[in-house]
């Protein structure tokens, strides 16, 4: 049981980086300027290299002598565990530096705590993995500002992702029953004590970007359940197309 | 540990990070521990950022260069205690610097570089100050891409890492 509830966990670690990253893989060639464009993809190489390490340690606490491809690739739609936010669409740049500020400020705090995991794996790799977060951050909230405070146009584009976005952020917050189970026995984090921090922190960004948080969003839920939007769908057809066509194959 | 890695240091000396040639991976402080068991020594490295796509080439690479001298190897990669660029060595700073790459600052300096505020990255075509960052990421996930302002020559800067 407790295997199997880490083996749960390390997914859903996972799965939020994974499939950011396949969001920011997409732009590879189609960012909005050559510098945007490789700071994107190079956000999303550093989420693929924690996706790694979580789906490395997740095929090893597993045992069945899969690898962490079997476990990134081979799986069915509900039985991925990341939030919704991270499987939005790349709308418009201004859409995916605010969900991509939006998960940051979460990653932040979260990787923070996941620092003093009782899961020495855990530990380890959230300690490696904040260095990069770090420079996420800075770049998604230095670009957020820079939208929102810039033309009436950009205000507006940026103000519009936010409204769409803003109501998949409470997801995050929102403890599973995995999480209940991680934050029970250190290995992870409480999540209602970062609310707050979170919270803060995106007031002052958003202020400073001249936008406005919308009141009284209701919040969307499901995806840690494995509810997901009709986006995810497409993302895994992408996503799991060469192993599906090809099983086992390899570079 | 010590006279395990001694007897092997000249081969780890000669295995050279892929994106960046001029630096052996010793330089780079990646290698964390060498251990010896039996005939087999078992080489502990640790990655400069968790997706560099050098690290599978590196282990390859270990493992030829090893293999060549008829010694077996296992290599193993360790993420804790997380690699930091103060583990680059001396003689791996100045051939950065050579190679065009300028080579990472102190941290509290990297921040005001990074941001733009204070101070500036030295050019390592003139050696001129006057430099601006044209992107805080560049062709790999280490480095942040400058631009002087007097030579125009576009340079990568190592970012601190810590």
């Amino acid at each position: 049981m407790e295997k199997e509830n880490l083996y749960n966990y390390l997914l859903l670690l996972g799965d939020n980086s994974m499939i950011l990253g396949q969001r920011l893989g997409e732009l590879c060639g189609h960012g909005p300027e050559l510098e945007t464009d490789i700071a994107l993809t190079n956000i999303s190489l550093d989420l693929f290299g924690q996706v790694r390490n979580y789906f490395q340690y997740a095929a090893e606490v597993e045992g069945k002598e899969r690898t962490e491809d079997d476990i990134a690739m081979l799986r069915y739609e509900q039985q991925y565990k990341n939030a919704l936010l991270v499987e939005q669409p790349n709308t418009n740049f201004a859409h995916v530096i605010c969900r991509q500020f939006l998960f940051d400020v979460y990653h932040q705090l979260l990787l923070n705590e996941l620092v003093n995991s009782k899961d020495e794996t855990i530990s380890a790799i959230a300690s490696k993995s904040i260095k990069e977060v770090d420079y996420h951050f800075d770049f998604s909230s230095t670009w957020l500002k820079r939208i929102g405070d810039g033309t009436e146009e950009s205000n507006h584009k940026a103000q519009e992702a936010l409204n769409q976005l803003w109501r998949y952020s409470m997801e995050l917050f929102k403890e599973s029953t995995i999480e209940a189970w991680a934050k029970e026995t250190g290995v992870g984090a409480d999540l209602e004590k970062l609310k707050n921090a979170y919270l803060s922190k995106v007031k002052e960004v958003v202020a400073e970007a001249n936008l406005e948080l919308p009141v009284e969003e209701v919040m969307q839920f499901g995806g840690k359940e494995g509810r997901h939007t009709e986006y995810m769908g497409y993302i895994l057809a992408d996503f799991q197309f060469m192993q599906r066509a090809y099983p086992n194959m390899k570079w | 540990m010590r006279d395990a890695r001694a007897e092997i240091e000249h081969i780890l000396q000669s295995v050279h990070d892929p994106e960046i040639p001029v630096l052996s991976i010793t330089d780079m402080g990646l290698i964390r521990e060498v251990e010896k068991k039996g005939n087999v020594y078992l080489i502990s490295i640790t990655p400069t950022y968790s997706g560099c796509p050098a690290m599978d080439t590196i282990s390859d690479d270990i493992v030829s260069a090893m293999n060549a001298e008829n010694l077996q190897v296992e290599v193993k990669l360790v993420l804790s205690p997380a690699w930091t660029t103060d583990w680059i060595t001396e003689k791996g700073r100045q051939a950065l610097e050579k190679y065009g790459i300028a080579a990472p600052l102190e941290a509290t300096i990297d921040k005001q570089a990074l941001s733009g505020e204070g101070y500036k990255v030295k050019c390592t075509n003139c050696e001129s100050m006057d430099t601006r960052m044209v992107s805080r990421f560049g062709s790999t996930a280490c480095k942040a891409l400058f631009q002087c302002n007097e030579c125009h020559e576009p340079f990568d800067y190592f970012k601190c890492l810590k």
